[in-house]
This record gives C-alpha cells, structure tokens and sequence, in this order.
C-alpha cells in the first residue's frame, strides 16, 4: 500500500513537471530551447509511463514506454535538431506578442480542462485519474501554442506536443490504447515529421523563410 | 481474402510506383493498379451479396451493407480519376509545371491514398480507423503542394495543420470511446475497440462519456468532411493541388471522413439517444450547406468555386444523416453516391477546362463548347446534376432529403431552399459564360480521357431515373443499420 502511495505521489510530480513544461514552451523564444523541452516532455513521459506499467503490472505498457523513449526523447528531437541544422534556423529566435496575455489565457485553459476532465476521472478507476485533468491541459496549452504562433518549426513542435498531451491522456484514463493502435500512431506521427521536413525545405525555398506570415495570402475577398 | 487484395494492391502499386514512378508507362501502371483495386472490390461485394456481411483477419475487418458500397464506390472513383489523370498530367508535364520526378511522387502517393481510405473503411477497429484517416491525410499533402508554387505551400500547409489538429481531436474522442469501453467490455486485448462488439454493448456504455466524446470526434473528422466552421483547408486544397487531387478530394475522402462520423453516431446514439447527436449533426449540416452556398457567390476560381459547392452538399448529407430514419438516411446515403460520380466528374472537365484556357480564373475561360465540345458539354451537364437538376440523382436524393425534413422538422426547410437556391443561381451564372460565347484559345496537346466524365454521369442519370432494385435494397439495409 505504501508502495503505491510513493507511485502515486511520483506520478503527479511527473504529471505537474509535464504542465510547467508546456508552459515553459508557451514563453520559450528560441526554436533549440523549444525542442529540449519537447524531449524533455518525452522523458517525463517515458518515467510516468514506466511506473504505471510496474505498478499495474501491464508488460505492453513497458512497450510503449519503450517506444515513446525511441520516438520522442531520441528520435525526434535528433530529427527536428538536424532539420533546423540543415536550414540554418538553430539561432532563430520569434518575437512574442504580450506573452503576460498569453500566460492568463494557459491558465484559463488548465482551470476549464480540469472541469471537463471531473467527470470521467470519477469515473475511472486507473492509479493515474488524477492527472487527466493535466493531460487535457496539456492539450490545450499546445493548442494555444500552435495559435499564438508564427513560425513553421513552432507549430510542428505544438503539434507534437499536443500528441504527447493525448498519448498523456490515453495513459491516465485508460493505462494506453492498445499497442497495435499505439503503433500506427506512432508511425503516423513519424511519417508526419519526415513529410513536413520536406516541406520546410519547400517552403524556405519559395518564401526563403520559415515565417508563416508570408502563408497568408490565401483569403476570402 | 478479397479484403487482402483491395489492401494489398494499392500498396503494392504504391511501391512499384515508388520505383517506377518517373517512367513513361507510370499513367499506365497506376491505371493499371487501380483496375486491379476495382476488381478486387467488384469480388468482395459479389461475395457479400452471395454471403451477407462478413468478418475476417481476427474480427480486425468487416464489411456490411453500409461501407461495401463505399469501398465499391472509392475503388471505382479511384480507377476512373486514374484514367482521367493519364492525359491530364502529361498536360501539364508538357506545360512545364510538372517534372518526371514529381510524377513518380504523385503516382505513388496517389495509390497510398487510395489504400489509406480502402483501410479506414475496411477496419473494424476505431483506433485504425484513427490512424487511416491521419494517414490519408499525410499522403496528400505532398500532393497538394505538387506544383511547389506559393499557394499550393500555403494550402498544403493550412490542410496540414488544420486537418492534424481536427484529427488529434478525434483521437482524444477514441480514447474517450475506448475508456468506455474498457468499462462494458473488459481490456481484452484488441476486442474493446472493435466497432461490432461495441455495437454489440452501445446500450451500457457510460452516457456522459459517450456524449464527450461524439463531441471531439465530430468536430475532429468533421473537419476532414468539410463542416463549416472548420472547412477553411478545403477550398484551398481544391484550388492548389492537381486536378486529379482535388477529384478524389472531394469524391471519396470527404465521403471517408463523414462514414467515419456516422459510424461514431451509431455507437453514440445507442448510449445517449437520438437528440443530442441528430441535433449537432443538423446543425453543423444546415450551417455548412447555407454558408457554402454563399461562398460560391464570392468566388473567381473555377476549383474554388466548386470545392465551395462540396461543403455545401455535405453539410446536406451530414443533415439528412442527422434526421435519422430509414428515408433520410436512405437519401442521405444516395446523395453520397451522387454527389462523388457528380463532383469527380466536374472536377475532370473543370481540370481540362482550365487548362485549355491556361487560367484557373473563371473570368479567363470562355467557349468551351467551341473549343471542345465534349469538355464544355461535360462541365454543363455535371453543373446542371449537381444543381439538382431532374432527372439527375441528385434531384432524387435532394427532394427525398427536402420532403423529409419539411415533415419532421419545417424550419429547416428555408434554410434547405436557400442554400440549394443560392448555390443554384451562383453556379449556373459562372458556368453558362464558360461554356458557351467566343474563344480562340488552341485545343489541347494530348487528347483529354473524358469517357470518366461521361459514364459518370450516366450513372448519375440512371440513379435518378431508374434504381436497380437490388441496390435500392442495399441502400435500405444500410439505412437501417445507421437507425
């Protein structure tokens, strides 16, 4: 019992780690720190997802952490280092508009995941319920993110960030999907990198930056 | 068996294609490929009219009346836009927008899009479905920004980014899905995701978290089908990528996407009845069908213009699918059939039609019936089917879709009328000019494949006239099955 109290207890420290690092994306300006912290939210992930699996005693569960340590602490961030290598963007630094602004709007964003999460953590029954509210936050905030946003490289980082906020939630509600799914999506997920990793290289190519305002001009007149 | 091989050949055409993309015979090859995809389908639904639905590869699969005749419809779509595409591309190779290595990637992608929708329709499993539908999305990207020019990044981009979001949305709602039911059917394994032994359940599983998560999931592939509010990637993509594109665009993946949907519906709806999901799919529907019907008015490209008019016929079939009942759904599901063979088919001569006159802009394009009297009279007859237009199918199944709603909910009817009215009038005034007046534009270089067009709308006209009573019944025991 004790034992999976301090499981317990390590959990929510993780799960409270996850949230001030989408924070911390939420404020960070350089796209080399943003990708640290995206690997850094997969090592917390990889750890949360480890202790679930022991103290559940669910051996796939070992899988996927094994495959969120492969894919999102090593495989990539090395891909996203190496593609801003490439384009020369590693010193690139965004403006951020009103980043006070930005920072109520998360907390806002946290305050209503929690509401929506309260009904099915009552309802769940995994050692983890508490933290779906987090998990839903952190979807949230990655959204934010994606929005408040002007750079290309950014908003993948966003997007995955999000995943990792669903695969977070798939492990809180339901202790992961089952690995067949876990699989595709991971292999979407990576397919998704390589395609827009040609794709950036087309769209400094044409526009000779990676700044999504120039992707404006398709509008309604 | 028949399912392997309406999966396996269009991976396998994707990887020959990967290879042998560039060549010459490539058009060839991917036509071929996706004759050999139709006929494997053409088995399956043989099979499944001799032997009722069917279940295989450990329950992974199924097929029933609902989604066999799509896969039939996506296999034939799919091998149609192929023959159309052969010409079509060499076109544009010899206009210099296209190069022999960007070829190999279009033939390629195209025959993974097309196993990506086959699988998403196939499984049985939601979480497959999940990462089908991702998976078309990412094959089509590239595809979008083909052409490497400005707009088409930038459209590429948006349907990026856009359709990613929408669908990590479905993905919160199949975890949701699968957190219920885990509750109602244990963590067997694979089995707690497979939509049979969901359906099999629906009446315990947990209402609150069923009416969640309907929510996130219709928004998330509602945003694939092209609902407005979230319809902003669709007219761009249209417009940008290659016709062929934009074809199977809006012919078979918008169709993929709303099966999706109503698949979830069937499941939500067994927990927490038909009002809440009916109402939400009514009101997304009336409100893209009445907004696409007035974006038409504003548009100066002819693909825009009829990507406009796709969202407003899916919002149609999303609300005809909302009034639920065997009539609705029995039109709604027409329409669906209808509305693919139409708008492919506009997309073909739409496609021809602009490159005669060099410009996508509509005021650029004139005397099509001068220059080429079959494109002309291919885009006209296509726009008149499209506008519901007796004796059309898309006549057949509007009016089915119009009485019923007038009988069960009448204040929908205005909204209904306007937009068909709306969408009626701003058509017709854009492609009467195109099609008829003067031109000097030169004829073609490759002589254009527009058989597709025209056995398409034939098709069309058949449904409206004259229903083989077979598939009447298969329509109904599909509309049964959604309730």
């Amino acid at each position: 019992m004790h034992h999976s109290e301090l499981i317990a207890q390590l959990l929510k420290v993780l799960a409270a780690g996850l949230l001030l690092i989408s924070f911390a994306m939420l404020a960070s300006r350089r796209t080399q720190q943003l990708i640290t912290l995206f690997a850094w939210q997969g090592a917390m992930l990889f750890v949360s997802t480890c202790l679930v699996a022991y103290s559940s005693g669910l051996t796939e569960m070992y899988y996927s952490a094994g495959l969120t340590l492969l894919l999102k602490v090593i495989a990539l961030p090395w891909i996203l280092h190496r593609l801003i290598h490439r384009l020369g963007a590693q010193w690139d630094s965004e403006q951020l508009v009103n980043v006070p602004t930005t920072m109520m709007a998360g907390l806002a964003l946290v305050i209503f995941a929690f509401g929506l999460a309260q009904p099915i953590t009552s309802m769940a029954t995994t050692i983890t319920r508490h933290t779906l509210g987090i998990a839903l936050a952190v979807i949230l905030l990655a959204f934010l993110m994606m929005i408040t946003r002007r750079k290309a490289v950014t908003q993948v980082i966003g997007f995955l960030a999000m995943e990792n906020g669903l695969f977070f939630a798939a492990t809180s509600a339901t202790y992961g999907m089952p690995m067949v799914i876990e699989l595709g999506i991971a292999l979407d997920l990576l397919v998704g990198v390589f395609i827009l990793g040609i794709f950036f290289f087309q769209i400094r190519e044409q526009f000779d930056s990676l700044d999504l305002s120039n992707l404006e001009s398709l509008k309604e007149d | 068996m028949e399912i392997l091989m309406v999966l396996g050949l269009p991976l396998l055409g994707a990887a020959l294609l990967a290879v042998f993309g560039a060549r010459r015979f490539a058009a060839e090859l991917n036509a071929g490929m996706s004759l050999a995809t139709l006929i494997a389908a053409s088995f399956l639904v043989l099979r499944v009219i001799r032997h009722g639905p069917l279940l295989a590869g450990h329950e992974q699969f199924f097929v029933d009346p609902f989604n066999v005749f799509l896969v039939a419809l996506t296999a034939f779509v799919g091998f149609t836009t192929a023959l159309f595409s052969r010409p079509y591309m060499r076109i544009e190779e010899h206009h210099g927008r296209l190069n022999p290595r960007r070829l190999r990637l279009y033939h390629s992608m195209y025959q993974l899009f097309m196993a990506a929708m086959l699988l998403a329709l196939l499984t049985n499993n939601m979480g497959l479905l999940w990462v089908a539908m991702e998976a078309a999305t990412l094959s089509t990207v590239l595809l979008v920004s083909l052409y490497r020019t400005r707009a088409s990044l930038e459209a590429a981009w948006k349907y990026f980014i856009l359709c990613g979001v929408g669908i990590a949305q479905a993905l919160f709602g199949t975890i949701l899905l699968y957190f219920a039911a885990e509750k109602a059917l244990g963590r067997e394994g694979m089995t707690a995701l497979l939509w049979t032994h969901l359906n099999a359940v629906k009446g315990q599983l947990e209402p609150r978290v069923l009416g969640l998560a309907f929510v996130f999931l219709l928004v998330g592939y509602g945003t694939k089908v092209g609902l407005a509010p979230l319809h902003n990637w669709l007219p761009d993509a249209h417009a940008e990528g290659p016709t062929p594109v934009s074809a199977v665009l809006s012919g078979l993946l918008l169709n993929v996407a709303l099966y999706a949907v109503i698949r979830c519906k069937v499941l939500v709806e067994g927990s927490i009845g038909h009002v809440l999901p009916g109402r939400m799919l009514m009101t997304f529907g009336l409100l893209s069908a009445v907004l696409g019907a007035f974006f038409i008015w504003r548009q100066r490209d002819i693909k825009r213009l009829f990507g406009y008019s796709s969202i407003e016929h899916m919002g149609i079939i999303t609300f005809a699918f909302g009034l639920g009942g065997p009539v609705a759904n029995f039109a709604a599901l027409l329409h669906m059939t209808v509305h693919s063979l139409t708008k492919s088919s506009i997309f073909f001569t739409a496609g021809h039609a602009s490159q005669t006159a060099g410009t996508q802009q509509m005021d650029g394009i004139r005397g099509l019936v001068g220059i080429s009297p079959t494109i002309g009279w291919g885009l006209m007859l296509g726009s008149l089917s499209i506008l519901g237009m007796p004796p059309f199918g898309v006549f057949a199944s509007e009016f089915l879709i119009l009485t019923t709603a007038m009988r069960e909910h009448p204040w929908t009817t205005p909204f209904l009328l306007i937009a068909l009215g709306v969408a009626f009038a701003g058509i017709f005034s854009r492609v009467q000019p195109m099609v008829f007046g003067e031109s000097d534009a030169p004829p073609l270089p490759h002589s254009p494949a527009l058989l597709p067009v025209f056995v398409h709308l034939g098709m069309v006209l058949l449904l409206g006239v004259y229903m083989p009573a077979a598939l009447a019944e298969w329509y109904r025991a599909a509309a049964r099955l959604i309730g």
